[in-house]
């Protein structure tokens, strides 16, 4: 909603105030004042000028050397405007005079001849080209006749307003109108409030005999009135009619419209002005639309109805989409001489409907959704009707026409002056609840400290006690409400269990090296099926897609976090950033169903990508690429730490290297997954070599104990034992690994691998890896035969089952 | 003898003086104390002594013996702290060399502010509170007083994936689940952390997705100045001492009363500036009391409870906290941005 002061200086007087001052007000008592816009900065030094001759320049075709008149003096201006004419009356700037954009104007010669000022365009005075009168748009102004010649025209054109520009929240619909912005300036600056008495001077005839008036859906539309208004004359509209419109943001277009528009705003009611002679009917009928029923609207779009839509018809077919748009064939244009003016009240929830059918929203249909005030539908008609008397020549008819089953009544709500200052924290007296309502102009009963307040038909949205309390509040100030702390007993907050362990793993991996990301949950149909951990692909997940997506690119909720944590990758390899190590801990949105019925499982995973260079800074150390080992020791790291006893288990998954992939596995379970992308993958996602992993942290969670409890430091010496096995190239280490830790157990305490070697000095197809084993009792120190026994029971078991030989 | 053993000290002496190495000076040691070593030498001669003589040269050739063995162990204490000084010189090493860093990573920039912000409430004594992104329409929207159709639905456009199921557009239909999981028997002091989806176009202020945290605090006589006082709590402490706040009033179907809460500008200290517009407030956050058709939606009783209720952007705090000028840089990732606050 746009407010011009100047206009609503007429309702209520706000003083001296500046306009920022009167924006900080508003904006601290409930309506946030978003901008002030000044219509033009100071256009000083130009006046209204009498065209007295325009000829054509000796020396330039298109331009035309004037002799015109400002009053106190006669100025020879040279002026290149299409439309100027002989006889107009005109803005001119005088030389001295400084025009929007710090535009100063001089005495000039324009090819040869001398030119001592500018004749104006509204666009060169300030005014937005949008709202300026169609006919005014590519030339100067022309001014009525009625003004004086030499007049101030910056007071004129009214381009010393500011315009203030509320943010409305919903439930302030009272604010999209002027009349309703001056109840709540009055209120906030403590003013009287005038608004204008809506005189009718009507005719003979009766309105009656000239419309009738049917509501078919009383609940939608409980009332409609219908004005007749004979002899009207089309012209443009007062000059001052036309500057507020146009400040408001709404371009001037004739009398009839704009008057309409010029009540829409004063009142905050739509009205419709229906040429009369163009209905071809005597009846208006309200109905719903039939089924496949069309009309053509005002911007010539035929608009195809279903009986979701009201209308208004003239008994046979529809003419206008009730609250929304007229019908072009009933359109008001300049050859009207009779309009059926409509003043309804249309429910909020059929307006909303056929607006979200037909994607038509106006200033109409807006005021309309958010409600209007019941007792102004009828003020505003007869207001308009005043106006086309005035300022169109109208005879209007006696009565008006109507269907009304409207409920006019005010909301009762019951306040207490104890009950307001234990929900405030405050200490308001009754005399300044009795001050607040009086600024707010609410009636209301007063019996010490309990009011029976009745909210204004204006103010829909002051229903319950709570509304009162806020009314109350802003009145007397949000400022002044003390600072408090709550009273009540205190607890002591603190993580849940699963929180803290969430902060702890990350915490983890940040000390790893790997940076925290967060990627968007919605994906594209490209990416929906890609890297999913083989636990959840095996239960066949349904992709879950958004009913109207923005985008293609987040469409999908998410089965991975890995294709969206690449992309990232890419992103920023694309800017010379290559050396990359990222996690994410997030969920993902898992369903069984095709069409969702219930909430999908969120399920937390931790997914990670690694590419790059490791260590940085190679000056004395070799440069280390990124590489699987790395990956699985951060993961190796963090199952550590958890104490879950998680194993690495080869695999092959699609879009992994198929020789650098495993699954992780808890308690034989499938948890997730780890490796380098597959080559073809990272060729089409435009990525370098890369390292990811994805692990399903429900499991985890589920699997972490954080009950520690104490074990014994051992007393009795520990003794190592090396040992290199010969083995054939297919064999895994780990599973030689699990062996020994198998064979040995309990003697063996810990297995490490210190060495593999493949290549000259091994066999062909042979490899050799060095294993340390540690060998530790409990409750006393190993005997070297003890150890021995242990030592070659392991090596011919790993004989038997590996065929693996001792290196020498 | 006395002067034989005399000139064997002043000679051995003037030799230990003399050298300067540790191979030379052992020599010196064998030579004299050595079993063949000439004092050795004399002193096996001192068999040959009357027995007044002996005590009498045996003083001196003790004498002797410890001047030669402190004169030793002096010069080779010397030389071996020479040895070592020279070893350590040779050591020494460039140390504008750089180090070997150990890789370190960090949080989100997000997860600092909602880390911060949970432990600011935390000891306040609130709990930490997480629900689905997916969410009914019924907790979205419906359990907030915001019935089908009504018009402040159109303030938040929403990504549906059924008629009934959405993406939450706020974090606040963790208020209505955790009431009702209390069940209206006993007092509520939460706040909730979580992503939240809008069905916008991305661009330097608007992210389809982005992180909210919502807090709820009800209890018997919970007053709107409790909520002033909480919120000046946490703007000073998120935002430093010498903030002020103020409170607008605004409108949510969920709260009534309901508030803006403005903190003044930190670059003009309220003045009016650039950056907060000429305003000097900058909004933060809305909140305000717990609208009575919620309390009783959840089960808890109007006439008994009241309670309030704050919301807030992460990422608008994040931006207004580091200057952060675009929005998307919280999901492109780029390492350059999340380095520069990997430690926020």
């Amino acid at each position: 909603m746009l407010v011009s002061l100047n206009w609503l200086k007429n309702y209520v007087d706000i003083g001296m105030i500046s306009p920022e001052e009167l924006a900080e007000k508003i904006t601290k008592s409930g309506i946030e004042v978003d901008g002030i816009e000044y219509i033009a900065e100071k256009s000083e030094n130009v006046v209204v000028g009498y065209v007295e001759s325009c000829e054509k320049h000796p020396n330039a075709d298109k331009l035309n050397l004037c002799q015109v008149d400002v009053g106190d003096d006669k100025l020879q201006i040279i002026c290149g405007a299409p439309n100027i004419a002989q006889g107009q009356k005109v803005a001119v700037a005088k030389p001295g005079a400084v025009l929007p954009g710090n535009f100063k104007i001089k005495k000039v010669k324009l090819r040869g001849v001398e030119s001592n000022g500018m004749i104006c365009s509204l666009k060169e005075l300030g005014v937005e080209e949008k709202y300026v009168p169609k006919d005014a748009v590519d030339g100067i102004f022309v001014f009525p006749d009625n003004v004086t010649i030499g007049g101030n025209v910056e007071a004129l054109l009214n381009l010393n307003d500011a315009v203030l520009e509320f943010d409305l929240t919903p439930n302030r619909a009272d604010a999209l109108s002027m009349h309703g912005v001056a109840y709540e300036v009055a209120a906030i600056l403590n003013q009287p409030i005038q608004l204008p008495e809506e005189a009718v001077e009507v005719s003979d005839e009766d309105a009656n005999s000239y419309v009738s008036v049917e509501v078919e859906d009383k609940d939608l539309n409980p009332y409609y009135g219908a004005f007749i208004i004979k002899d009207l004359e089309i012209k443009p509209s007062p000059l001052w009619m036309c500057n507020y419109l146009m400040a408001a943001g709404i371009r001037p277009i004739n009398n009839v419209v704009d008057i309409t528009n010029y009540v829409l705003l004063e009142y905050g009611q739509p009205l419709h002005a229906f040429d009369y002679d163009r209905l071809q009917s005597e009846k208006i009928v309200v109905r719903r639309a039939k089924q496949g029923e069309t009309l053509v609207t005002l911007d010539d779009q035929e608009r195809t109805l279903s009986e979701d839509h009201l209308v208004i018809t003239n008994g046979l077919e529809p003419v206008a989409l009730a609250g929304v748009m007229g019908g072009a064939g009933t359109e008001v244009n300049e050859t009207t001489t009779t309009v059926l003016l409509e003043a309804a009240y249309f429910v909020s929830s059929a307006v909303r409907k056929t607006v979200k059918d037909t994607g038509l929203r106006s200033e109409s249909s807006t005021r309309f959704e958010k409600g209007i005030d019941p007792n102004r539908v009828k003020k505003a008609g007869l207001r308009a009707c005043q106006l086309l008397q005035q300022y169109a020549g109208g005879k209007v008819l006696a009565n008006t026409v109507e269907f009304d089953e409207l409920d006019r009544s005010e909301k009762v709500v019951e306040i207490n002056t104890t009950e307001i200052n234990k929900r405030l924290g405050t200490e308001i007296t009754i005399a300044e609840i009795i001050d607040i309502l009086n600024k707010l102009r609410f009636n209301f009963e007063q019996n010490n400290e309990d009011f029976t307040v009745y909210a204004p038909t204006r103010r829909g949205d002051i229903t319950i006690f709570e509304d009162m309390l806020e009314e109350v509040a802003r009145i007397y100030g949000y400022d002044n409400l003390p600072y408090t702390l709550p009273v009540g007993a205190s607890q002591a907050g603190a993580l849940t269990e699963r929180q803290q362990l969430k902060r702890d793993i990350k915490n983890y991996l940040q000390g790893t090296g790997l940076m925290e990301t967060i990627t968007y949950s919605l994906t594209n149909e490209k990416n929906i099926g890609k890297l999913i951990s083989p636990e959840v692909q095996e239960n066949n997940p349904e992709p879950i897609a958004l009913a109207m997506p923005m985008t293609e690119d987040h469409k999908y909720l998410r089965l991975s976090l890995l294709p969206e944590l690449l992309g990232t990758l890419g992103y920023n390899q694309a800017r010379n950033q290559s050396n990359l190590a990222y996690y994410e801990l997030g969920p993902i949105y898992i369903t069984h169903e095709k069409t969702l019925t219930k909430q999908p499982d969120e399920s937390l995973r931790l997914a990670g990508a690694l590419s790059g260079t490791w260590t940085e800074q190679p000056w004395q150390q070799e440069k280390k690429e990124v590489d699987f080992y790395l990956t699985k020791g951060i993961l190796e790291g963090l199952f550590d730490f958890l104490q879950i006893p998680v194993l690495f288990k080869q695999a092959k998954l699609p879009d992994m290297h198929p020789g650098r992939c495993a699954t992780l596995t808890l308690h034989d379970e499938v948890i997730g997954f780890i490796g380098q992308l597959h080559p073809i993958l990272e060729k089409n996602m435009d990525l370098k070599e890369t390292f990811v992993f994805d692990v399903n942290m429900e499991k985890v969670f589920a699997a972490y104990s954080n009950e520690s409890t104490y074990s014994q430091i051992p007393k009795y010496p520990s003794i190592a034992r090396d040992i290199a096995f010969i083995l054939d190239e297919e064999v895994l280490a780990g599973d030689v690994k699990a062996t020994i830790e198998e064979t040995g157990a309990p003697l063996v305490k810990k297995v490490d691998i210190f060495d593999v070697y493949q290549g000259e000095n091994a066999p062909d197809g042979k490899k050799s890896i060095a294993y340390s084993l540690l060998y530790q009792h409990p409750e006393k120190t190993l005997k070297d035969d003890e150890i021995e026994e242990s030592f070659n029971e392991i090596i011919e078991t790993v004989n038997s089952k590996y065929g693996a030989y001792v290196r020498s | 003898m006395k002067e034989q053993l005399e000139a064997i000290q002043s000679e051995a002496l003037e030799k230990i003086d003399g050298t300067n190495n540790v191979k030379e000076l052992q020599e010196i040691k064998v030579a004299y104390l050595g079993k063949k070593g000439s004092l050795t030498g004399v002193l096996r001669g001192m068999g040959k002594l009357s027995k007044e003589e002996r005590p009498v040269v045996g003083e001196i050739a003790n004498k002797v013996r410890e001047a030669i063995t402190d004169a030793l162990e002096q010069k080779s204490e010397i030389l071996e702290q020479e040895a070592m000084e020279k070893q350590l010189e040779a050591e020494a090493i460039d140390i504008t060399l750089p180090g070997r860093q150990v890789k370190v990573g960090g949080p989100h920039l997000l997860t600092s502010i909602v880390e911060e912000i949970e432990d600011l409430f935390i000891g306040m004594g609130f709990e930490v509170r997480e629900g689905p992104e997916v969410e009914t329409d019924y907790y979205n929207f419906e359990a907030l007083n915001l019935p089908k159709g009504h018009p402040a639905r159109d303030m938040q456009d929403t990504f549906y994936l059924t008629n009934e199921l959405l993406m939450r557009t706020h974090t606040s239909p963790v208020q209505a689940r955790t009431m009702r999981e209390f069940d209206g028997g006993k007092p509520v002091r939460m706040i909730c952390p979580g992503k939240v989806y809008r069905r916008d176009t991305d661009d330097a202020t608007h992210s389809h997705q982005f992180t909210q945290i919502e807090g709820l605090f009800v209890d018997e006589n919970v007053r709107m100045s409790d909520l002033k006082g909480i919120l000046d709590t946490f703007a000073k402490k998120m935002f430093g001492q010498e903030r002020k706040i103020r409170l607008r009033p605004s409108y949510f179907p969920f709260t009534e009363p309901s508030v803006e809460m403005d903190i003044s500008c930190k670059v003009c200290g309220g003045d009016g500036c650039s950056v907060c517009k000429g305003s000097g407030w900058i909004e933060i956050l809305g909140a305000g009391m717990v609208h009575p058709n919620v309390l009783e939606m959840a089960g808890y009783d109007p006439e008994k409870y009241s309670g309030f209720a704050f919301g807030m952007g992460t990422e608008r705090i994040a931006m207004l906290k580091y200057g952060v000028n675009d929005i998307r840089q919280f999901y492109t990732n780029d390492i350059r941005f999340l380095k520069q606050y990997h430690n926020a």
